[in-house]
């Protein structure tokens, strides 16, 4: 079967070639039946590489070892999610991946574009095909999948433990999607400057591409963050490290190119600004996907030696200075047709938007690429930590959610500034009130700008609160339904809008959650014996008992844990119960015989095993890390070593079991890592408001609805009512 | 005032704004950014009190668990070179022998010290590069 | 067995992407007009959808009177001539059969 994994790497090869040539011939000399030939080799890559991923995934579900891929990352005693997810966590499992994913989403949308955008969607297969080409020969020639080796090894390594998490297994995939999903606008974008077609169709297709890219990423981002914290004993959901930061900057870029295509269709402005951010988001992906593999930063991801980061650069080299040479010989097609009218408009809103969210996004570049700059710079690599982040970040993502409180109350083009004033009186009402509240409530000292965060996230919700309800009121007013019902159809009638607030809100929430669990979070990580408690923030925890199991094939948590020890913690404020927590420390084989016939089963990777009591208000997060190197437990393992043979893992287990007991008996003091932090759930919650929000902005409204606008002129030179001609032409309504 | 000419005033203010915080910004990282250092660099380049970033392996044999404090040497990823340091504050999970790992460092008194909570341990390769036996395409 | 299959994907392959060179009758190039169609049709949709959204600026208390009206007069007039280069294009040509 390997056989006919290479077979296809290589025919996907021969097909991206032949079709960069078809298309790129058919839009050139005219050939639609050559352009279409162009197209549907995407089809066929989409095949090939489907047919490829799943001889690789059959591979991981049969435990075939003769895969050197397989032997590497999974095991017998892998549970069967993880050794179907196991596919992706590794280098060349991830490229396949990636490959295949990026065939996907280009057949789906040279499909639905099939019919439009001819020239522009032939010069994007094109591209697309050499992407796609480019990942097909990094693992042909650089790290392949079907690489075999004979005689097949009769266990795996197994998936490191790290790694078993339900949401470590969706994020990749996810942040693919995101990620390639990234390279479809990159390939209109260009595909449209060489065809001299910037307008009002590429804005269309592009916007559905751009925005299903942006929530892809965003969906992946969180689930990283998410898993972070409950997963990792470090009790963080972002750290700044370079490989979340490569995965931010896309998004970024994303969220204000979708801001300032708004601009563009109405205005006919930022032409170049707007084809510079969808290549700058593109070749973000891609330095995303190559940071990740290339090691050449230092960071907890560093993954892999340099061999594949001669390729990368190479390749972002090519998307600079294609960029840079597309824009500036199409400068005069991409001249502004119109100029701000005003600068009290929602343009000029978006515009500010667009400032800022560029400028973190070069903030972020910066910080992240730093220790490359100052090595080039001054010979000595250097890096900056969180702190210099927080600094830069925080302020400016203050501004961000302010302006998005003050966009919903301008009117486009020119807002009057009578009733801007007036509309601004409520949403600033619930800012200060709420500043008001937590002044009283003593809570303000020395957190400025958490405090500034909760006001201006106030104002948004007062500025878009205020947006729904006189949306909702007018609607009643004409139609008489019961409010909720008045809601819905506003809402399916201005999807974009009014999801556009949804989205707004919830990124206000999120930093309301953000700002809370950074600035008024407890920690504290200290070493306790069974029976002591201590206090953090306003609750007590106390260490009731030890706990241990063994298992010899699954643990309850099904990763596959050979020993695991942990505490009982018992959670209560003001003298009240308030949770039962259990963190424990599982222990992993690591097959290496070095380390004795027992100490080998326990020696692998230890993966913290985090319990957290989630709430509205807070969250109360505890690890344990305990000490199994006191002098009677290495006794015990020494005694164990010397009298259990290493081809008995049986009686190996039956040892662990005695060391369990021991450790029961007399359990010495273990080391805990305890948080309360307020306000984290609502860092999730934000996260799926923003996520709803953008689905329904996305959805396509009703046409009825869409096409109905009765076209007349109301100046007195001319009356002219334009009978209607098409079917399309009614009455507006909200 | 021109239209015009408030345009290009606007812009000139705003360009200027873009510039000054850029300059902020860059000359900031300078100073805040700590060095990444191997241990023989840092043999060979250490300065008292300065912080650094040391990255490289942790020695085997060298870790040792004093209370609160975890005692461990960090050697060079191809060399002999170790520093010894003390560090307090959390261990992940992945942290042991042989392990990549980066750690900020001051020496002091004449010992290094890790700074709290600074240890960062390289995630086990998802990706490594194994030399696999057998047949490679 | 895996060389069958790769014979059997070598031919799909070939026939999915061969099959639009084979045809006796190759797909018609889109005439410029319908492409300058599908642009104006853009644009229209583009356009519409603004004057809906100042209107809906209007009734939500953004815009005085005064002002919408100027906003909407010009806004119609841009979507007049964004209609009026439809007609055009249908008066020279009516609507081809797009395959």
């Amino acid at each position: 079967m390997p056989e006919l994994g290479r077979a296809c790497l290589l025919l996907a090869l021969g097909v991206c070639i032949y079709g960069i040539g078809a298309s790129l011939y058919g839009v050139r000399r005219g050939r639609p039946d050559f352009a279409l030939s162009g197209r549907r080799s995407v089809y066929a890559l989409a095949g090939i590489l489907t047919v490829a991923f799943a001889v690789l995934e059959l591979a991981f579900l049969r435990s075939d070892f003769s895969f050197n891929t397989v032997a590497d990352t999974s095991s017998v005693t892998t549970p069967t999610f993880y050794k179907a997810a196991a596919v992706w966590s590794s280098q060349e499992g991830s490229l396949l991946l990636w490959a295949w994913l990026l065939s996907l989403w280009s057949s789906l949308v040279l499909f639905l574009t099939r019919r439009r955008l001819r020239e522009e969607s032939a010069y994007a297969t094109a591209i697309l095909l050499g992407f796609a080409g480019f990942f097909d020969c990094l693992m042909i020639f650089y790290a392949t999948p079907f690489a075999t080796t004979n005689p097949a090894p009769a266990e795996g390594v197994g998936l490191d433990p790290l790694l078993r998490h339900p949401s470590m297994m969706i994020h990749p995939p996810m942040l693919y999607s995101g990620y390639t999903l990234c390279i479809v606008p990159l390939a209109f974008g260009m595909g449209a400057l060489l065809a001299r077609k910037v307008d009002a169709e590429w804005i269309r297709a592009t916007r559905r591409f751009a925005l299903a890219a942006w929530l892809f990423l965003g969906v992946g981002i969180m689930l990283g963050a998410r898993w972070s914290y409950s997963e990792l004993g470090w009790g963080g959901y972002w750290g700044w490290d370079a490989v979340e930061n490569a995965s931010l900057m896309p998004w970024l870029t994303g969220t204000a190119f979708l801001h300032s295509l708004m601009i563009q269709e109405k205005r006919g402005m930022l032409k170049v600004w707007n084809v510079s951010l969808v290549l700058a988001t593109g070749t973000l992906a891609i330095m995303g996907t190559f940071l990740v593999r290339s090691g050449i930063l230092s960071s907890i991801h560093a993954f892999g030696g340099a061999t594949l980061g001669v390729p990368f650069v190479t390749l972002i080299g090519v998307l600079i200075a294609a960029s840079i040479y597309l824009v500036y010989t199409r400068r005069e097609m991409l001249a502004s047709e119109h100029r701000l009218d005003s600068l009290l408009s929602r343009e000029s809103i978006f515009l500010a938007n667009n400032v800022v969210l560029v400028g973190l996004c070069f903030v972020i570049f910066w910080g992240t690429y730093f220790p490359l700059i100052s090595e080039a710079l001054t010979g000595h690599s250097a890096s900056v930590g969180p702190p210099w982040f927080d600094r830069y970040t925080v302020p400016l993502a203050l501004i961000l959610v302010l302006l998005s409180g003050i966009g919903p109350v301008i009117a486009w083009r020119r807002a009057t500034v009578a009733n801007a004033r007036r509309n601004f009186l409520a949403p600033l009402g619930c800012g200060l009130v709420v500043l008001a509240a937590l002044l009283i409530a003593g809570i303000s000292t020395g957190k400025p700008l958490a405090i500034a965060m909760f006001c201006c996230a106030a104002f948004v919700l007062g500025s878009v609160g205020q947006e729904y309800w006189r949306g909702a009121r007018l609607r009643r007013a004409s139609s008489g339904e019961a409010p909720p019902l008045a809601l819905f159809a506003l809402v399916r009638r201005n999807r974009r809008r009014y999801g556009g607030y949804i989205v707004h809100i919830g990124m206000a929430v999120l930093f309301v959650g953000v700002a809370a669990s950074s600035s008024f979070q407890h920690a504290s990580e200290l070493s306790l014996s069974p029976g002591q408690s201590t206090k953090v923030g306003a609750y007590t925890v106390r260490y009731v008992r030890p706990t241990g199991t063994i298992t010899s094939k699954e643990d309850a948590a099904h990763t596959g844990a050979t020993m695991s020890l942990g505490a009982v913690l018992d959670v209560s404020k003001n003298g009240k119960h308030v949770a039962t927590l259990t963190p424990s420390e599982g222990f992993y084989d690591s097959g290496e015989p070095a380390q004795g016939s027992v100490g080998h089963l326990i020696g692998g990777q230890a993966v913290s095993h985090v319990s957290m009591d989630g709430g509205i208000t807070r969250d109360v997060w505890s690890a344990i890390a305990p000490d199994i190197s006191t002098p009677r437990l290495l006794r015990v393992m020494s005694i164990a070593n010397k009298t259990i043979p290493l081809v008995r893992p049986d009686e190996g287990m039956i040892a662990l079991a005695v060391l369990v007991r021991e450790y029961l008996k007399a359990p010495p003091p273990a080391q805990f890592h305890l948080i309360v932090s307020p306000l984290v759930l609502w860092i999730w919650i934000g996260g799926l408001i923003v996520i709803g929000g953008a689905l329904i902005a996305a959805w396509p409204a009703p046409s009825a609805i869409r096409r109905r606008v009765r076209v007349g002129l109301r100046s007195p030179e001319d009356r002219r009512d334009r009978a209607p001609a098409s079917p399309e032409r009614g009455l507006a309504r909200v | 005032m021109s239209p015009a000419r408030k345009r290009t005033v606007r812009l000139v203010v705003a360009l200027s704004a873009a510039v000054v915080l850029a300059s902020a910004l860059i000359y900031t990282s300078f100073s805040a950014a700590s060095p990444t250092v191997t241990p023989s660099q840092l043999v060979r380049e250490g300065v008292v009190g300065r912080e650094y970033q040391l990255t490289g392996k942790v020695k085997a044999g060298s870790v040792r668990h004093e209370g609160q404090t975890l005692d461990f040497a960090v050697q060079d990823r191809a060399g002999e070179a170790a520093i010894p340091l003390s560090y307090t504050g959390q261990v992940p999970d992945p942290f042991k022998e042989g392990r990549e790992v980066i750690v900020t460092v001051v020496k002091r008194d004449g010992r290094y010290v890790g700074q709290r909570d600074s240890l960062i341990t390289k995630c086990p390769s998802k990706y490594k590069v194994t030399p696999s036996k057998g047949k490679t395409y | 067995m895996a060389a069958l299959l790769t014979l059997v994907l070598l031919a799909a392959v070939i026939a999915v992407v061969a099959s639009p060179l084979l045809r006796r009758r190759s797909p018609a190039a889109p005439a410029a007009e319908s492409v300058d169609r599908a642009e104006l049709q853009s644009a229209r949709e583009a356009k519409y959808r603004e004057i809906r959204d100042a209107e809906l600026d209007y009734r939500t208390g953004k815009l005085s009177r005064e002002d919408y009206e100027a906003v909407d007069s010009s806004l119609r007039a841009e979507a007049l001539s964004i209609l009026d280069g439809l007609e055009a294009l249908e008066e020279r040509k009516p609507p081809a059969r797009l395959s």
